[in-house]
C-alpha cells in the first residue's frame, strides 16, 4: 500500500474534521453582532466555549501533518499564501482570547465581542482566499514558491473568501438552531434559511469559475465518460439543499446542521475531483512532495493509534456538553 | 541581495518576538497545570475547602494563560512554513513527524480535556474532573517532550542522512533522533524552569496577599507551597543547568565560548569572567572581573585544563557573543536569587516566621517575574548561541529562510508587534487583576459566564445587579 496516498487521506481527514468542527464556531463569530447584547450573545458564546480549542487543534493537525508528510508542499504553500496566512493567524488570536477576555472585563465586553467577530471573519475570509489562491495556481520554480507577495489576490480568491464566510456562517446558524432555544433559535433559523440559498448560489459561481482556471479541472469534470460520475456531485448538492430546507421547515434541531455539513462534504469531494493527485493544485503531486518512507511510516504508527483515541475523547467532550445550552447552562 | 539580507533579519526578529511572547505562556501553564492537579488531588484526598478554593482561584488564571498560549502557539506552527520554508522543506522529514506527534499526543489531549476542566465540574463529578485536570497537566508535559526534542535535534542533529535533493532523511532509528544528545538535559532544564517560573509567580501572589492580610488562609497555603518548590527545585535546577552546560560544552563548544566570553584560547586554564563587556571587534572582554582558572575548573573539573576560544573558530561560524554572554548572566543571576529565596524560606519556616516575615514577602513579590525573565534569557542563550545555524553545524540561517520580499516581512512583523502588545498586554493586565484579588473562602468558579458556573445545577441562578451570577453558588463544590 502506498503510504503517500494514505497520508493524503489523513490530511484530507484533518481538513474535513477542521471544517466540520471549527466551521460552526467561526460562523457564530461572524453572526455574533446580529445577536442581542446580553443573554443571547452569552448563550451563543457559551455553546462553543468548551469545544473551540479542540476544534482549532485540527487546523494545527492539518498544517503539522502537511509539514511531516508533504514538507515540500508546506514549504511552497505557506510563503505563497503569506499575507492571508498571517491575517488568519492574527484573526485567530483576536477571537481566541475573546472567549476568556469578554468575561474578565465586562466594561470592555463590547470591544472583545467586536474582536471576536472581526477575528472570526478575517480568519474565515483568509482561509477562503487561501483556497482560491491555491486553486487558481501559484508560481513554483524548483523547490520553492517564486511569485510575489500579492499573487494570491484576485477576484476569484476574493470570491472564495466570501464563499467560505457564507458557508461558515450557515454552519454557525445551524449549530445555534441545534443548541439554543427561544428567540435566539428562531433568529438562527431565519439566518440559516437565507444563508443556505446564498451558499448554493456562491457554490455554483465558484464551481463554474473553477472550470475556467486550469485545463486539468475542465477535463476532470467535463470529459466523457467521467462526466457521468462527476455530474453526480452537482445533482447531490441540489438534493442535499432540498433536504436541508425540508428539515429546516420541519423545525428539526440537529438535522439542518448535518445537511449543511453534507453540503460542505460535497464541496470537498468536488475539490478532490479537481485537484487529485496534486497537493499543490496543478503544480506538485503528492508523490513529488512526499516525505521519505521512514517519516511517513513513523507517523502512521502514531496516527493510527492516536486518531481513534482523539476522536473518542473529543466525542466524549461533546457528549458532556450535549443538549441545549439554555440561559442557565446545559440541561 | 541587500534586500534579501533585510528580509532574513526581519524574519529572525519576527520569529524571536513571536516565540518569546509565546513561551511566556507555556512556561507558566506547564507549571500551573501541575499545580492545579496537585491542588485538586489534595482536595479529593483531604476534602479541605482551602484546596478547592485555591484550585478555582488559579483555574481562572490558568484559563486566560492557556488561551493566550494556544493562539500564540498556532502562530508558531505556521511560521516555520511562512518564514522558514527552505528549512521546513529540508528538515521536514525529520522534525515534521516529531511535531505531528506533539499535535497527536499533546495538543488534542490538552484541548479535549480543557473544556471539561474549565466548565465541567458539575457535569462529570469530582473524580472524572480530576482525570480531566490530570490529562491537561500530562498534555503539557508531552507537548514539552516533543517540541524540546525538535529543538534539541536542531542543536545536536544526529541520526540523519542528506538526500540528493538536499533534504534531511531520517536514518534507521527514530530513537536516536528523538533522544538526541542534548535532549534529556534540555527537557529537564526546561521543565524545572517552568516549575520555578510558576512557583515564583504563585509565591509572589501569595506574598502580596500576606503583606495585606497575614491571616488569609489561601494566601498562606499558596505561599507555603510555592516556597517549598523554590527550596527544592531551585537547587535541583542549578545541578540540572550544570549538566546541561557540560553537555553543551561537549556538543556545541562554540556556544560555551560565547557564554564564557572566551575570545582567546587559554592553554593553561581559562578564567571565569563574572562580568565585563564583550567587545567582538577587538576580540576581548572589556572591564572583565574574572576568577583565574575557574572556568576550566567548572567546565573541565581541572583548573589547568586548556580551553579553546573563539580564535579557533572561523568568524563566519561565530554566534553573536554579547547577547549570549549577557543573557547567560541574567539567567544564572536570577537562578541564584531563586536559590537564595528558597533558603530564606527554609530559615523562615524553621523560625516559624514564614507568614509574617515582611521582608521575605517583599522579596518574593519582587521575584514574581523572575522565572519568566530567566526562561527567556535561557532561550536566548541557547538559540542565539546556535547561530549562525538553524541546524547546528549543518544548515545556516541564511540558507533557511523563505523567498519573501522584505516589505512583506516588515508588514507582518509590525502587525505581530502591534497585535501582541495590544492583545497579550491586555491579557497580562487581566491576569494581574485576577491575581490582585485575594483568594476567598468561597472562590467563584472559573468564569462569571452563566453556563460555566451553572452546569446542570438544578438551583435557580442567583444574579447580581449586572446580570452576572454572583458568588452565591460558589460553595457547591467545596
Amino acid at each position: 500500500m502506498d503510504l503517500t496516498v494514505i497520508w493524503a487521506g489523513i490530511i484530507g481527514f484533518a481538513i474535513i474534521a477542521y471544517v466540520i468542527m471549527d466551521g460552526f464556531d467561526l460562523g457564530i463569530g461572524i453572526l455574533f453582532p446580529l445577536f442581542k447584547v446580553g443573554q443571547d450573545r452569552d448563550t451563543a458564546m457559551n455553546s462553543i466555549a468548551p469545544v473551540w480549542d479542540g476544534n482549532e487543534t485540527w487546523l494545527v493537525m492539518g498544517v503539522g501533518g502537511l509539514l511531516a508528510a508533504f514538507p515540500l508542499a508546506y514549504a511552497i504553500i505557506l510563503p505563497a499564501l503569506y499575507a492571508p496566512m498571517i491575517a488568519m493567524l492574527l484573526g485567530l488570536v483576536f477571537r481566541g482570547v475573546a472567549f476568556e477576555f469578554r468575561w474578565r472585563d465586562p466594561e470592555h465586553r463590547e470591544l472583545w465581542d467586536r474582536a471576536f467577530t472581526t477575528g472570526s471573519f478575517i480568519a474565515t475570509f483568509a482561509q477562503g482566499i487561501a483556497l482560491g489562491a491555491l486553486l487558481q495556481g501559484i508560481t513554483v520554480e524548483g523547490r520553492a514558491y517564486a511569485g510575489g507577495w500579492w499573487e494570491w489576490l484576485s477576484p476569484f480568491s476574493i470570491l472564495t473568501g466570501f464563499g467560505l464566510v457564507v458557508g461558515y456562517a450557515l454552519l454557525g446558524a445551524c449549530w445555534l438552531n441545534w443548541k439554543t432555544e427561544g428567540g435566539l433559535q428562531r433568529q438562527a433559523v431565519t439566518y440559516a434559511g437565507r444563508l443556505g440559498i446564498s451558499l448554493l448560489v456562491v457554490i455554483g459561481i465558484i464551481s463554474l469559475a473553477t472550470l475556467t482556471l486550469e485545463a486539468q479541472y475542465h477535463n476532470r469534470w467535463l470529459s466523457f465518460p467521467g462526466v457521468l460520475a462527476t455530474a453526480l456531485v452537482p445533482i447531490a448538492t441540489i438534493a442535499v439543499t432540498i433536504f436541508f430546507y425540508r428539515s429546516l421547515r420541519q423545525t428539526k434541531d440537529a438535522q439542518p446542521f448535518f445537511w449543511a455539513l453534507a453540503l460542505f462534504g460535497l464541496c470537498l469531494i468536488g475539490l478532490g475531483i479537481s485537484i487529485w493527485p496534486n497537493v499543490i493544485p496543478a503544480r506538485v503531486t503528492i508523490w513529488e512532495a512526499a516525505a521519505p518512507y521512514r517519516s511517513q511510516l513513523f507517523m502512521l504508527i502514531g496516527a493510527s493509534i492516536m486518531v481513534p483515541i482523539i476522536v473518542a475523547y473529543t466525542a466524549w467532550s461533546y457528549w458532556v456538553f450535549r443538549g441545549k445550552v439554555g440561559h442557565d447552562g446545559y440541561h | 541581495m541587500i534586500e534579501q539580507e533585510w528580509a532574513i533579519i526581519l524574519a529572525r526578529i519576527q520569529f524571536a518576538f513571536t516565540v518569546s511572547f509565546h513561551f511566556l505562556f507555556p512556561a507558566f501553564s506547564i507549571g500551573l497545570a501541575s499545580y492545579l492537579a496537585v491542588l485538586e488531588g489534595l482536595w479529593l484526598k483531604t476534602n479541605k475547602g482551602v484546596y478547592a478554593n485555591l484550585y478555582r482561584y488559579w483555574l481562572k488564571i490558568f484559563a486566560v494563560v492557556f488561551a493566550m498560549g494556544v493562539v500564540s502557539g498556532i502562530v508558531m506552527s505556521y511560521q516555520f512554513g511562512t518564514n522558514w520554508s527552505v528549512f521546513s522543506d529540508k528538515a521536514g522529514p525529520v522534525i515534521g513527524p516529531l511535531m505531528a506527534y506533539e499535535v497527536l499526543t499533546a495538543f488534542f489531549l490538552e484541548a479535549g480535556f480543557l473544556g471539561v476542566m474549565l466548565f465541567g465540574i458539575n457535569k462529570v463529578g469530582r473524580k472524572l474532573h480530576f482525570v480531566a485536570t490530570l490529562a491537561v497537566a500530562v498534555g503539557t508535559f508531552i507537548s514539552a517532550f516533543w517540541i524540546l526534542s525538535v529543538n534539541s535535534w536542531m542543536q545536536t542533529p544526529v541520526g540523519y542522512e542528506i538526500a540528493a535533493n538536499g533534504q534531511f532523511m531520517p536514518g534507521d532509528s527514530w530513537w536516536t533522533i528523538v533522544f538526541n544528545p542534548s535532549f534529556p538535559y534540555r527537557l529537564i532544564h526546561t521543565l524545572l524552569a517552568a516549575y520555578l517560573t510558576t512557583a515564583f509567580a504563585v509565591g509572589a501572589v501569595g506574598a502580596w496577599h500576606l503583606l495585606k492580610d497575614k491571616s488569609n488562609l489561601g494566601a498562606r497555603k499558596m505561599f507555603s507551597m510555592a516556597m517549598w518548590m523554590a527550596a527544592i527545585v531551585a537547587p535541583l535546577q542549578v545541578v540540572a543547568g550544570d549538566f546541561h552546560g557540560l553537555n553543551t560544552l561537549e556538543h556545541q563548544p562554540v556556544k560555551v565560548m560565547a557564554i564564557e566570553g572566551h575570545y582567546q584560547s587559554h592553554p593553561e586554564g581559562a578564567p571565569l569572567i563574572l562580568f565585563g563587556i564583550p567587545n567582538s571587534k577587538e576580540q576581548r572582554v572589556d572591564y572583565a572581573i574574572e576568577i583565574p582558572k575557574a572556568s576550566s575548573l567548572i567546565l573541565k573539573h581541572d583548573a589547568d585544563a586548556p580551553m579553546a576560544g573563539l580564535d579557533t573558530v572561523p568568524d563566519a561560524d561565530e554566534p553573536p557573543v554579547g547577547i549570549v554572554f549577557w543573557a547567560f548572566r541574567i539567567m544564572v543571576g536570577l537562578g541564584m536569587a531563586m536559590v537564595g529565596i528558597g533558603l530564606w524560606s527554609l530559615l523562615a519556616r524553621s523560625r516559624k516566621r514564614l507568614y509574617d516575615w515582611t521582608l521575605l514577602h517583599k522579596a518574593a513579590v519582587a521575584m514574581g517575574p523572575s522565572g519568566f525573565i530567566a526562561v527567556l534569557a535561557g532561550w536566548a542563550v541557547t538559540e542565539v548561541g546556535r547561530q549562525p545555524f538553524t541546524i547546528y553545524g549543518v544548515l545556516r540561517t541564511v540558507d533557511s529562510a523563505s523567498p519573501l520580499d522584505a516589505p512583506a516581512v516588515a508588514f507582518s512583523l509590525l502587525a505581530f508587534v502591534v497585535v501582541y502588545f495590544a492583545v497579550f498586554g491586555m491579557g497580562i493586565w487581566y491576569l494581574l487583576r485576577l491575581m490582585k484579588k485575594p483568594p476567598e473562602a468561597h472562590e467563584a468558579p472559573p468564569s462569571d459566564a452563566p453556563i460555566r458556573s451553572a452546569g446542570i445545577t438544578p438551583a435557580p441562578q442567583v444574579l447580581s445587579g449586572d446580570g452576572v451570577p454572583g458568588d452565591a453558588r460558589s460553595g457547591e463544590i467545596v
